[in-house]
């Protein structure tokens, strides 16, 4: 069950894109990979992206996943309330756990990440 | 690189959706659905950890109790038939082999249980000790299985099973019993959670049978089976050392909180000068329990500071479940060691505040 109306990248985030605004979070399988996750490490609003880079980190019991920015962009609202709840990223990775809004330097940007279609196969092929 | 060893309880555990990782040579299951709902359903009801991979080594012989004495830390003379103890084996300079768990058999033999990774190690290392001790030496770690049944209701699942009296074994004795009529099995009243429980032992043929036993007992009390990630965060709340993470050869048993199994009047054991001459010396450095005073989890290896400078290293962290919150162990300078002293932990480039706290972090009820 992956969402059609979202983009995706390699590094199993989403973004659901709107004008030159989009939110940025993890996939379903990102979480299920992840575990119970404990601990989310958010930007400030304000903080540049810069594709590929990481801007934050997500924390399971077990381990530590940085979290990559799927473009160059401006953060202009983080999801505050994953510091107090981060078992939302696993009860809820497409809807209430959308991790930052970024303010796309580049719109068309898209056409640079992945469809529905093709993130399941990059999932199936991993 | 070779295959990953498997333990007999791999197929039932893979049926069951276990999700498996390396853990060394071994391939184990790290969780099923969930290492917090695992944890919980261990401090509050019951959980069955597979944990074949543990080594064991059996001495016997005229003077297999010398050999114990001299190659462990802490006084074999305190045992008797049917009862374990938690030691250590130390190198001459006091360094720590392992820690493990010595079982008395009778008179003349002992079964040891000895942590995975370093069966080698050890194995190598008592035969060259024993070896002017008229004893045998036998590894047998192939030769079992072995199971964690853990939490407050353990005994309850148990009780379903045999009609042992399992609620009158003092911790740390054993018995060797037979089940269902034909499965024969060593029950210890040991575990690694902090909860009531016991360990069992039994051959690999009779492994699976074993499990489907004490799975359909388990029933009842909503028996959760779990990995090794609940198995990590229930004995780091307790603060039970992790032999290659919390204790080393490049550390000995007095700073790291093991004193109270260096028995120093037993008379001589390997180990014991050293350790003497540190006790006479005082310690330079200590494990200690922290908590975060700030945002962020320690982790194994990250790195301990005062005012910029590196003093120490954290060597077990993680969110603690019971208490939601994060925690760590770590050596730090015995300045700083005391209760509510603190200290810098380096959590991915950013210095976050630790305070040093009374341990374990968990206490029952």
């Amino acid at each position: 069950m992956i969402p059609e109306s979202l983009f995706y990248t390699k590094e199993h985030e989403w973004l659901k894109i709107d004008g030159d605004l989009a939110l940025v979070g993890i996939t379903d399988h990102a979480q299920e990979q992840l575990g119970d996750v404990v601990f989310v490490e958010l930007p400030p609003a304000g903080a540049q992206l810069s594709a590929g880079e990481t801007f934050g980190s997500v924390e399971s019991v077990k381990a530590v996943s940085d979290l990559f920015a799927p473009t160059d962009g401006e953060v202009v609202e983080v999801n505050s309330i994953l510091e107090d709840q981060p078992e939302l990223l696993n009860a809820s990775p497409y809807e209430q756990a959308w991790i930052i809004k970024v303010r796309l330097a580049n719109p068309d940007v898209s056409k640079e990440l992945l469809s529905a279609q093709e993130y399941e196969q990059f999932c199936a092929e991993a | 690189m070779s295959a990953l060893k498997r333990t007999p309880f791999y197929d039932i555990q893979k049926q069951r959706n276990a999700r498996f990782v390396g853990f060394g040579a071994w391939e184990l299951p790290v969780q099923y659905q969930s290492v917090l709902s695992e944890h919980q359903s261990v401090r509050e009801r019951v959980g069955l950890f597979d944990v074949s991979h543990m080594g064991e080594v059996l001495i016997e012989g005229p003077e297999a109790f010398d050999a114990c004495q001299y190659i462990l830390t802490n006084d074999v003379a305190r045992l008797e038939d049917g009862k374990a103890q938690y030691t250590l084996m130390c190198k001459a300079d006091g360094g720590i082999v392992d820690d493990l768990i010595i079982y008395r058999q009778a008179e003349d033999s002992y079964f040891l249980c000895i942590n995975a990774a370093r069966i080698d190690v050890d194995y190598d290392h008592l035969c060259t000790q024993a070896k002017r001790f008229d004893c045998t030496l036998r590894n047998v770690s192939e030769q079992y299985a072995q199971l964690a049944l853990q939490g407050p209701k353990s005994l309850d699942v148990l009780a379903a099973i045999s009609d042992f009296d399992f609620q009158s074994m003092k911790p740390f004795s054993w018995v060797d019993l037979v089940l269902a009529g034909d499965l024969s099995v060593r029950v210890a009243a040991t575990g690694y959670t902090g909860e009531r429980g016991v360990e069992l032992y039994c051959a690999p043929t009779i492994a699976e049978k074993l499990w489907m036993l004490i799975e359909e007992s388990g029933l009842p009390h909503d028996l959760a089976l779990c990995g090794l990630g609940a198995r990590d965060t229930l004995r780091l709340e307790m603060c039970y050392a992790l032999y290659g993470n919390d204790i080393d050869e490049q550390h000995n048993p007095l700073e790291g909180n093991l004193g109270w199994v260096v028995k120093f009047n037993k008379g001589d054991f390997l180990g014991r000068q050293s350790l003497a001459d540190v006790k006479e010396e005082g310690l330079s450095r200590k494990l200690v329990g922290f908590k975060m005073l700030s945002r962020g989890i320690p982790r194994h290896g990250y790195t301990i500071t005062l005012e910029g400078k590196e003093i120490g290293v954290v060597t077990s962290g993680s969110h603690s479940p019971t208490l939601a919150e994060p925690i760590g162990l770590g050596y730090v300078p015995i300045e700083v060691a005391a209760e509510g002293a603190t200290f810098d932990v380096m959590v991915r480039n950013k210095a976050v505040k630790a305070q040093v706290v009374a341990t374990p972090f968990y206490k029952r009820g």
